[in-house]
């Protein structure tokens, strides 16, 4: 136990060096470091180690928040009464790895400014309430630890609004939760790169288990112990928790079984199995008959098949588009296999209302988190399964609609990974809002809390004078320019855009609605424009683990471009959309769009030259919708763990993607 | 000559509207006008070369003024008056080598002693072969003394033989505006002639199930195209729409109808499908004499494309779009920009468009450019219809139409 302490903390440092952080970015970086606390809870039980890389707590929050809200600080005091029960100091002395609160919360930090408000959110919403651990942190300090608390709570205000939101997710007994899960969530920031790792070398998974076991063990009971000790802060805090309290009370029992899956979560992850798994599936090869044929029949949407399909995206479906949508529609009412939530989503992709990486796979969250609280398992299934089985059924729907974007498929993935492991010993609804509240936790953390951590590294590189060009519409880079004109920044930004979507008219209709100064370019004339611009921030559809960018397409000739004229060109992408697979061209992996509307130019009604032969054999209307960019064209990748070069891409895949999204 | 004044004027007109597109278009019509200037043009005895390179100077002058960026006026003035020196070098040699032997034997058949006797200077030598033009480094070195000679010995030759000769001097006059109206219907029959001349190599150039890219739309690379088509190649080609012009769909069509598999594809997805083409073959707006391209917009990026992929960019240009410039920041000084409106709807985007009117400076500008530059060094090959030539040659290829003291003859003075 205590070496390998002492091995974490010199690992520490190591793990950090891999260069994730932009020199200045995140302040509290050494948080994690100094392990002083806990070394000294850890010494007195050694059997114990870490729990806490196995309890692989959650949450993806991977960077260490730059700054503590106010909200958290008074929510721990809000629980600080709570007495410690003697259960609960056993479990806290496994837990070993706790940092102290106090050490959380620098006393020195600024008041949060309003954009963290969403991460707040997020670390007290965590559901899996995997936190037994640290709510014995907090306990652990009966003495000096509250008074720190307290101090602090005193010098910040906490904000309306981050603390409703928590609440919502309190039960009403137990203010006690809401530490733990504050405290979990921190924990997971503070310690998950470098103890998951030696975990991961240092103990057996037998060893880990009986561990585990034992943990979970004494946890229930600290909970159990927990729920029944009144809390006296609630009191206090009733004031602006009435109103949402009301709305959502989850039992008591409800609350220490979700701690219960958590562990068990945590638990059982076999690394061997993580391993095999990393090859990814194979697609569909539209080009194999038979399996096109055997899913033509499980398909609900009808899709017709392109007139001229070309021939070298024979391995690619290419439908015709709007002919189905007007029957779907009168099917709505009628349809058994699919919830309207998902039909509703599945038509939006289908019109193309909705579209974009980010809010595609935000809709489809929402959908299932629709469609799970709607679930109601028949009698002789067990939930998991039923779900998976209903949930893939889902998927297949959409994807007929419209082929998953690789963050839709993320986001699956890790939806069902938490469905295999929801614990048996939960009721229905009980599992039910625990996904709920993993899809949550998903989209805000992951989404846009990654988006605010990726707009706060890029404006640092936004400086008074640039020519930013950007392409197409991002929601992240779009966010970028918005932050960095309310900074104050004196910049100008060039607008590119490609037929057919022409999504650059939408942005460049925000952009200049919100006062900022733009040029507006075709990206025929890419060349002619590039001689002024200073950066480039592109948006991107998925980073692949060989640092090819995978985005709209056009974005690879535009990098070419810059590439060409020495510019400097910034991706910025939410780490949720990296994924192992490789991918040297545009042509092996791609999604065909609409052809019709290649030949149709709106707007122009002189360019009608295509409008008697789109029919003839000979003519094939090839609309792509990604190309795959080259990483030498790229300068640098601006994710939510920081600013890399794309060559660290797979390294951010294997640290982090397997610890997030599959446990 | 009232009448030709009309015709300039009009020419100009549409010049300047921008009425008259495409440089085959454009050189043509210049030809044309310039034949008529000719041809109305009243010619002294003295000189006449001159006077007729001066009222061709004159035109020119105001044609190039009219639509600086169409290089294809500036390059039939420029042949024009290169037409007009050689003849009258070919005449002047003719009629020295008439003189010599007079001053022998005094017979009347010059016409057929044009085996230089007596008078052979090396500047009749050089004259003779140089209206032969072979393609050789030799002529081109022998160019310069020769111009500088013509005029002495034709104003000598007019000194020394005083009346005796003024009969031969009016044939003269005729027989030199005849041959240069000749000349320039030549000209005239080359521009019009050239696509099948370049379209004539295509199968020397595209071999069986070829993938074949181009951007926009370009007379000559449709012949091309549908010269190897009708040699029995199958191949398949891949069309860039070219926007906001979209004259990739017109080339598409034409491609459709003449049975070529023809692929639409939009211009973002130019890098993305290079990867799988063996061949870039696009038209040229003017070749410039490094070698260099100014070319429709958006070229640039499939060259840079095509470099990135090993796939060979091929240029089809007619001869009459050899520009004897050399290019200097071409993409700004060598473009023109179009109508916003091709862009954006004027009526969707009116509410930002009036950004401008209270401040100091529009929020929103829109960059319609014409043409890109590709430089040389991205360019595999040129087709002309003299053959097929590296870049690095252009310069070379341009010296046997041009001659050098053309080049900057539109900046002197008009009387000059």
């Amino acid at each position: 136990m205590d070496p390998r302490r002492a091995a974490r903390t010199v690992i520490d440092p190591k793990v950090r060096k891999v260069g994730f952080f932009a020199p200045g970015a995140p302040p509290d970086r050494s948080l994690s470091g100094p392990p002083d606390p806990i070394a000294s809870s850890s010494a007195s039980s050694p059997p114990i180690p870490d729990l806490s890389p196995s309890g692989n707590f959650l949450s993806p929050v991977m960077i260490p928040p730059p700054r503590h809200s106010s909200a958290d600080t008074a929510l721990l005091s809000s629980s600080r009464p709570v007495p410690p029960s003697p259960l609960r100091r056993d479990s806290l002395t496994s837990a070993g790895c706790i940092h102290n609160p106090s050490e959380l919360f620098p006393s020195s930090s600024p008041t949060a400014p309003s954009s963290y408000a969403g991460r707040v959110v997020e670390f007290q919403d965590d559901p899996r309430g995997n936190s037994v651990k640290v709510a014995t942190g907090a306990s652990s300090f009966p003495g000096g630890g509250f008074d720190l608390t307290a101090v602090k709570t005193s010098s910040v205000p906490a904000s309306r609004f981050t603390t409703v939101s928590v609440v919502k997710t309190m039960p009403p007994g137990l203010s006690e939760t809401i530490v733990e899960k504050v405290g979990g969530s921190f924990e997971v920031e503070n310690d998950r790169p470098a103890s998951s790792k030696s975990l991961k070398e240092k103990t057996s998974k037998a060893e880990r288990r009986a561990l585990q076991e034992a943990q979970r063990a004494a946890k229930a009971a600290a909970k159990a112990e927990g729920s029944k000790v009144p809390s006296t802060s609630e009191a206090a805090m009733s004031a602006n928790v009435k109103p949402t309290k009301a709305t959502k009370a989850p039992s008591l029992k409800n609350d220490s079984a979700t701690v219960a899956a958590s562990e068990k979560k945590g638990g059982d992850r076999p690394p061997e199995k993580d391993r095999k798994k990393d090859v990814p599936h194979p697609r569909m090869q539209y080009d194999d008959k038979s399996r096109v044929e055997k899913a033509k029949r499980r398909a609900v949407v009808k899709q017709t098949e392109a007139r001229n399909r070309v021939e070298l995206f024979r391995h690619l479906p290419q439908y015709e588009h709007g002919t189905q949508l007007p029957d779907l529609e009168t099917k709505f009412f009628q349809l058994d296999p699919v919830h309207p939530a998902i039909y509703k989503v599945g038509l939006q992709y289908l019109s193309g209302d909705i579209s974009g990486g980010n809010a595609r796979c935000i809709a489809m969250l929402e959908a299932f988190q629709e469609a799970i609280k709607d679930h109601s398992t028949p009698p002789e299934k067990t939930l998991s399964r039923d779900l998976t089985a209903k949930l893939s059924s889902y998927v297949s729907f959409l994807i007929e609609c419209r082929p998953l974007s690789i963050s839709m498929g993320n986001a699956i993935r890790f939806l069902k990974s938490h469905i295999a492991k929801l614990p048996l010993t939960l009721s229905e609804s009980e599992a039910k809002s625990s996904l709920q509240s993993d899809i949550y936790n998903f989209i805000n953390e992951k989404i846009i809390l990654a988006d605010k951590v990726i707009v706060n590294h890029a404006v640092t590189k936004i400086r008074d004078g640039d020519v930013l060009l950007t392409y197409g519409s991002s929601s992240a880079v779009e966010m970028i320019l918005l932050h960095a004109h309310e900074l104050g920044k004196r910049f100008r930004v060039v607008v590119v855009d490609s037929r057919p979507k022409l999504e650059g008219q939408l942005l460049l209709r925000r952009l200049v609605g919100k006062g900022l100064s733009c040029t507006y370019i075709y990206i025929t004339g890419i060349s002619y424009i590039m001689h002024e611009v200073s950066r480039i921030f592109l948006g991107a559809s998925s980073v692949l683990s060989n640092g090819t960018v995978y985005s709209r397409v056009g974005t690879a000739c535009v990098a070419m471009v810059a590439h060409e004229f020495r510019v400097p060109v910034l991706v910025c992408c939410e780490a949720y959309k990296f994924h192992e697979r490789v991918q040297l061209d545009s042509i092996c992996s791609n999604e065909l769009g609409n052809p019709d509307a290649i030949s149709e130019v709106p707007g122009r009604e002189d360019i009608n030259y295509l409008d008697g032969c789109t029919n003839s054999e000979n003519l094939q209307l090839l609309n792509l919708i990604y190309d795959a960019t080259p990483s030498d064209y790229v300068s640098l990748i601006i994710t939510d763990y920081g600013m890399v070069p794309p060559t660290s891409v797979p390294v951010i895949v294997r640290e982090y993607r397997r610890e997030h999204i599959w446990i | 000559m009232p009448d030709v004044q009309v015709l300039v004027n009009e020419f100009l007109n549409n010049l300047k509207k921008r009425k008259i597109e495409g440089s085959q278009a454009t050189a043509r019509q210049t030809a044309e006008l310039l034949r008529s200037v000719i041809s109305q043009q009243r010619v002294s005895y003295t000189n006449q070369a001159g006077a007729l390179m001066d009222a061709v100077r004159a035109v020119g002058e105001q044609l190039i003024a009219a639509n600086p960026v169409e290089l294809a006026v500036g390059n039939i003035v420029r042949r024009v008056l290169h037409i007009i020196r050689e003849e009258n070098i070919s005449l002047t040699t003719a009629a020295i080598a008439g003189l010599g032997v007079s001053a022998v034997s005094d017979d009347d058949d010059d016409a057929e002693r044009n085996d230089h006797p007596v008078l052979s200077a090396a500047s009749l030598a050089a004259a003779a072969r140089s209206t032969l033009r072979p393609p050789s480094l030799q002529t081109l070195l022998e160019d310069v003394p020769d111009s500088a000679a013509v005029p002495h010995t034709s104003s000598s030759g007019g000194d020394s033989d005083g009346k005796s000769r003024s009969a031969d001097k009016s044939s003269r006059t005729r027989k030199l505006k005849h041959d240069v109206i000749e000349a320039v219907n030549e000209l005239i029959q080359d521009i019009t002639t050239c696509y099948e001349q370049i379209a004539e190599q295509a199968v020397e150039h595209i071999h069986q199930n070829e993938v074949i890219l181009t951007l926009g739309s370009s007379r000559t690379v449709l012949e091309f195209l549908c010269a190897a088509k009708e040699k029995k190649r199958s191949f398949r080609v891949f069309v860039a729409e070219g926007a906001p012009r979209y004259q990739g769909h017109l080339l598409a069509k034409e491609l459709v109808t003449r049975g070529l598999q023809t692929t639409l594809i939009t211009d973002s997805a130019v890098f993305a499908m290079i990867s799988r083409v063996n061949m870039v073959i696009v038209g040229a707006h003017a070749v410039m004499a490094n070698g260099g391209v100014i070319a429709p917009v958006g070229l640039n990026m499939v060259a840079l494309a095509a470099q990135r992929h090993a796939v060979p960019f091929v240029v089809l240009a007619g001869t009459h779009k050899l520009c004897p410039l050399y290019p200097h920041n071409p993409e700004v000084l060598l473009n023109e920009l179009r109508s916003p409106s091709e862009l954006l709807d004027f009526g969707e985007f009116s509410d930002c468009m009036d950004f401008g009117n209270g401040t100091s400076s529009p929020l929103l500008h829109v960059v319609n450019p014409t043409f890109d530059y590709v430089p040389p060094k991205l360019v595999s090959l040129f087709i002309t219809d003299t053959g097929g030539h590296n870049p690095s040659y252009m310069y070379r290829l341009i010296a046997d139409y041009y001659s050098a003291d053309d080049l900057v003859v539109q900046r002197r003075p008009k009387g000059s």
